[in-house]
């Protein structure tokens, strides 16, 4: 078993807390695990990725060009990763703000429309694990409660009592996001 | 709790650079000294933010520059503590007239490298080109430094005591020679166990060449001057001396899947990481490609890279610049095989199918 997954958006939205939230519920699971952020100059207000691979046996490289699952979170992310899914891969999209939907007919393509409902939930600091519930409904790779083990392990302290309003925001991800056909 | 689930806790996920900061502060080192740049301030970061000051006593300083920093591993070294810096390419740039004349005065001392491309300022993403600068010396005379290529996030952690151990046992300065995805990626790893820093008489008991105040023994100096070139060249011949024997002993690789390899790939540190993926990609479609890992760079595997070239049909030299340990590889080869080089420059990282292209073009 390996998934090799890329997470893109924005930065602000949360893309390498989210990997990383991510890589330590598979750690919880014994997996192996690598998480390889972009930290160049986009972060500030312009693209930000990352890439977790979670597998069973050793990892090589931690850099890839071929993605099973691209989580993607703005216009220029899919742009450019739309076309990095292998044949068959899952690819998850918030439609805010997406004037080019993706069109491969390839690939499985789920659609969350995560920046209106945490809007809707009044908790849009809770979108990233929002749209991370709906990947794991997409592509089950970690067991949920793996995620909130991990959000303890990730926040300070001083926020744990944001951790039920991240609990709600990643239910309420699995319930929202549906497949698509490409258009 | 049993000893099972002790020691899975144990298993931790931190960034390189992370892992470099708390294994200083577990392997009983006296002091850290440094400058922040990109990709690399976590080691600095995460020090801050451990305060080792209050627990084991190490000191952390962030220094006004990197020439102070080095100057500063210059000066505890020279009183026999385990001392160390860190920085980036242009950074380290900055420091190799202090790294000189640590290796003149033959004053232990670790060096992180966490490169970037270059040259100049350069960019802040990932490179190997600062392979010339950490092998032939980037300071002037002759001199080596041994230098360690992490390949991983436990390797971070585990060279640093390493580091250590032998920068006290030849008395030379150490740089661990990293990069910006292994720096700044998360992997799973088990910190070392604590060591306590030594005590002042373990210090002149282990070190008798050391500043420690001069009671009751003649002056101890620490100089890399000498007007004498008689006496420098004396000098000299030791340190040659000193050399042959680090390379006699302390040359470190990895093989891996070069048993039946028709092709070999040499690669160090991030680019062995991509080198693994391109040859299991590799092996799918049937090519036999296998690795040769240097760990040392200096020095270099060059009798086990002789002795694989009589058995390849070529040899790759995979780096993330634009080809110098590939002329170690040459020299050690001496013509047995044909010997190719592929990187890509400025803080652009080769992809797997890129060098599974490159492979195919050698066949």
């Amino acid at each position: 078993m390996k998934h090799e997954i890329i997470i893109a958006g924005f930065g602000g939205q949360g893309v390498l807390s989210m990997g990383k939230i991510l890589a330590y519920a598979a750690l919880f699971e014994d997996k192996e695990v690598t998480w390889m952020p972009s930290y160049g100059p986009e972060q500030r207000g312009g693209t930000a990725n990352v890439t977790v691979i979670i597998s069973d046996e050793r990892i090589s490289s931690p850099i890839l060009s071929q993605y099973d699952t691209a989580v993607i979170l703005n216009q220029p992310s899919l742009d450019k990763f739309e076309q990095t899914l292998k044949p068959g891969g899952i690819l998850i999209y918030d439609p805010y703000g997406i004037s080019n939907p993706p069109k491969r007919k390839d690939i499985r393509i789920f659609r969350i429309n995560a920046m209106d409902t945490v809007a809707e939930m009044d908790n849009v600091k809770a979108y990233n694990m929002l749209v991370l519930g709906g990947m794991l409904e997409a592509n089950p790779v970690v067991e949920n409660e793996n995620i909130v083990k991990a959000l303890r392990k990730t926040l300070p302290a001083r926020h744990h009592n944001l951790i039920p309003l991240n609990e709600a925001a990643l239910q309420k991800g699995h319930e929202v996001i549906e497949e698509v056909k490409a258009e | 709790m049993n000893m099972e689930e002790e020691k899975k806790q144990e298993i931790l996920l931190m960034k390189g650079n992370e892992a470099v900061a708390h294994a200083a502060i577990r392997c009983g080192c006296d002091g850290y000294f440094g400058y922040p740049i990109t990709p690399q301030s976590e080691i600095l970061e995460t020090l801050t933010v451990e305060k080792p000051w209050e627990t084991t006593g190490m000191v952390v300083v962030q220094a006004e520059s990197e020439v102070a920093s080095i100057n500063m591993v210059y000066g505890g070294g020279s009183t026999g503590k385990r001392v160390m810096t860190s920085s980036s390419s242009p950074g380290v740039a900055l420091m190799q007239e202090g790294i000189t004349y640590m290796a003149g005065a033959e004053v232990p001392g670790l060096i992180v490298n966490v490169q970037r491309g270059g040259p100049g300022l350069g960019t802040i993403q990932p490179s190997q080109s600062d392979y010339f600068q950490s092998t032939r010396g980037g300071g002037n005379g002759d001199y080596n430094v041994i230098v360690l290529a992490p390949a991983s996030v436990q390797e971070m952690a585990d060279f640093v005591d390493l580091s250590f151990e032998l920068a006290f046992r030849y008395r030379t300065p150490v740089i661990m020679l990293s990069d910006g995805v292994i720096g700044q990626m998360m992997e799973k790893l088990v910190l070392p166990p604590f060591k306590p820093r030594r005590t002042d008489e373990e210090v002149r008991q282990q070190c008798p060449w050391a500043i420690t105040g001069k009671k009751g023994r003649k002056n101890n100096i620490i100089t890399s001057l000498e007007l004498d070139p008689h006496i420098m060249e004396d000098h000299n011949v030791h340190l040659q001396k000193k050399y042959a024997e680090i390379r006699a002993k302390e040359v470190r690789y990895e093989e891996y899947m070069t048993e039946d390899a028709d092709i070999l790939i040499v690669a160090f540190g991030s680019a062995s990481r991509l080198a693994q993926k391109a040859i299991e990609l590799c092996r799918q479609e049937g090519m036999r490609v296998g690795m040769l890992r240097p760990i040392t760079l200096w020095p270099f595997p060059t009798e086990a890279i002789r002795k694989t070239s009589t058995r390849v049909k070529a040899i790759l030299s995979l780096e993330i610049n634009a080809g110098q340990m590939v002329e170690d590889i040459r020299l050690a080869v001496e013509g047995r095989c044909p010997v190719h080089h592929y990187g890509r420059m400025g803080g652009i990282v080769p992809t797997p199918e890129e060098i599974v292209e490159q492979i195919k073009s050698i066949k």
